[in-house]
């Protein structure tokens, strides 16, 4: 019976409010200077919307956050499984040959440090102004975090493991299959969890190249619409949404971590 | 007592073993050694003598640089015939104490599902695990945990059991209930064992002989007067105290063996 269960709901909530209740304090009083900076400098709502306005413009356009926020979402998600399931490829191929890796993993790291505001464009034209190039983008920006991570959890193998494994006379492929990728898993979900920020960051930014007026519709193409028309209210509201999303996948990202780590070696 | 009556009983020759890691560092050296058939020898000696790297060797895990091994035929031919307890328990978090148990037969392919999970019960009941089949490793205390890994590596009934430091990181409660779990099984198994140790009560307690290293090099093995069976109240023994202070002796080297015959003349 884990603890959770044997506490009562009245602790729970306790517990929760202790827990989240320095942040939302945090943000109730950054409403609040917002609200008085905007009030008391009278800031034009095209410069500075008050909080209720943002809220307002956030009501208003629902539809289309809400269209949009799942076109993101479904960008983020669906770039950042292909970012785990490519990059766990790109690792197993780095933990078996030294050359492979020496050869590649320079350009693994290109990834990395190339400004992906200066490939977005470039996508953009090989791939289109459509949701996959979104995706591809997506993964670019998640891939190195999870190649990294995860070719260090293969080839980090205890010696007294591996030796145990060659004593059995057991060949790579049962080496990697049942030692090197099992005691990577907690690798994976750390470069994961670490990708999930920024599937979300990657998706905007693609969406913003791929620009309004197409069949594609995500948050950051409702950002460089609603600019265009210095709609500051709706555009924070935007801000806001895609912060959102950001914060749902992180949380959905560590809470199945959580349990996968908790199934695979009691680790979280 | 050194029973030999194993059909598949193996021993151990080391021949000139050397084992070179830089040009300038030997760290095991021209080792000469012969383990017969059912027994037990210690290797003991400071820390970085070579003990473990030696025995590395003689499991086929450290190449060596000029030497052999040689084992029983038997053991060369089938795979699962050295056992080896590592001296962390070394167990798979992700895989139930079964399941770790399980591993050596798996990964050799011996027998049926059936046949290699029967082995596996009966190795963890050998240890007295049987009631933790299916926890993680986690939940094992430190002792339960080794008795894992000691069934772990008799699960495949070896001819040759190695053992690094079994016992090294065990308060001594444990230290003695696991020596005295390690006799229980070679008395019923009568493998072959190596075993390395920084201790020297353990090494006269659980073996036949006792192999001194210092500095890559074997420096003698001593023949171990103890009567069988053995048992920790033998450690209070006169006998036992007088054969601690040989071993104690040979660890410290020929030049302090003279110190003492010095301060011993009147």
């Amino acid at each position: 019976m884990s603890g959770a269960a044997q506490r009562s709901p009245a602790t729970q909530v306790s517990d929760a409010a202790r827990q989240w209740g320095p942040a939302l304090w945090v943000a109730v009083i950054a409403v609040a200077i917002w609200q008085l900076v905007a009030w008391g400098f009278d800031m034009p709502s095209a410069l500075l919307p008050r909080p209720a306005e943002v809220w307002r413009a956030a009501a208003e356009n629902r539809m289309e956050l809400l269209k949009a926020l799942y076109a993101t979402g479904l960008a983020a998600a669906a770039g950042l499984l292909a970012a785990i399931g490519l990059g766990s490829l790109i690792s197993v191929a780095f933990s078996q040959s030294r050359r492979v890796r020496l050869a590649f993993f320079p350009y693994v790291i290109f990834l990395q440090t190339v400004p992906i505001v200066a490939i977005a464009p470039l996508l953009i034209i090989w791939s289109g102004y459509q949701f996959r190039t979104v995706v591809i983008v997506t993964v670019i920006v998640c891939l190195f975090p999870i190649v990294n991570s995860v070719t260090a959890g293969l080839m980090a193998i205890d010696r007294q493991w591996s030796d145990l494994f060659s004593l059995y006379g057991a060949g790579r492929a049962k080496k990697l299959t049942r030692l090197q990728i099992p005691a990577a898993v907690p690798y994976l979900v750390l470069g994961a969890k670490t990708s999930s920020g920024l599937a979300v960051i990657g998706a905007i930014v693609a969406e913003f190249f791929v620009g309004n007026g197409t069949d594609y519709d995500g948050l950051g193409t409702l950002m460089t619409h609603w600019q265009g028309f210095v709609k500051t209210d709706a555009l924070i509201a935007a801000v806001f949404t895609s912060t959102l999303l950001g914060l749902f996948l992180f949380g959905l990202v560590h809470g199945i971590s959580r349990t996968l780590l908790r199934r695979w070696m009691d680790a979280a | 007592m050194m029973p030999n009556d194993r059909p598949d009983a193996s021993s151990i020759h080391c021949r000139d073993v050397t084992v070179q890691f830089t040009p300038s560092s030997v760290a095991v050296d021209r080792v000469e050694l012969t383990v017969q058939s059912g027994e037990i020898v210690s290797l003991i000696g400071p820390s970085g003598c070579g003990k473990t790297t030696l025995l590395r060797a003689i499991a086929g895990l450290q190449p060596m640089t000029q030497g052999r091994v040689e084992l029983d035929p038997v053991a060369i031919a089938r795979k699962g015939q050295i056992g080896f307890v590592f001296q962390q328990p070394g167990l798979l978090p992700w895989a139930s104490t079964l399941q770790n148990v399980l591993l050596p037969l798996e990964l050799i392919g011996r027998g049926t599902s059936r046949q290699r999970r029967e082995a596996a019960e009966h190795a963890l009941r050998s240890v007295k695990l049987a009631d933790a089949r299916d926890k993680r490793p986690h939940e094992l205390s430190g002792g339960m945990q080794m008795r894992a890994s000691i069934a772990r590596a008799l699960v495949t009934g070896p001819s040759i059991l190695l053992l690094d430091e079994p016992f090294a990181a065990l308060d001594d409660m444990l230290r003695n209930e696991l020596g005295r779990l390690l006799l229980s099984l070679w008395q019923q198994q009568q493998f072959t064992a190596v075993m390395v140790t920084h201790n020297i009560s353990e090494s006269i307690l659980l073996s036949h002989r006792i192999a001194v290293m210092r500095a890559g090099v074997l420096e003698s093995v001593i023949d171990n007067p103890i009567a069988w069976p053995r048992s920790p109240s033998q450690m209070r023994t006169p006998d036992f105290a007088q054969f601690f202070g040989v071993v104690s002796d040979s660890l410290r080297g020929p030049s302090s063996a003279t110190d003492r015959s010095q301060e011993d003349t009147p």
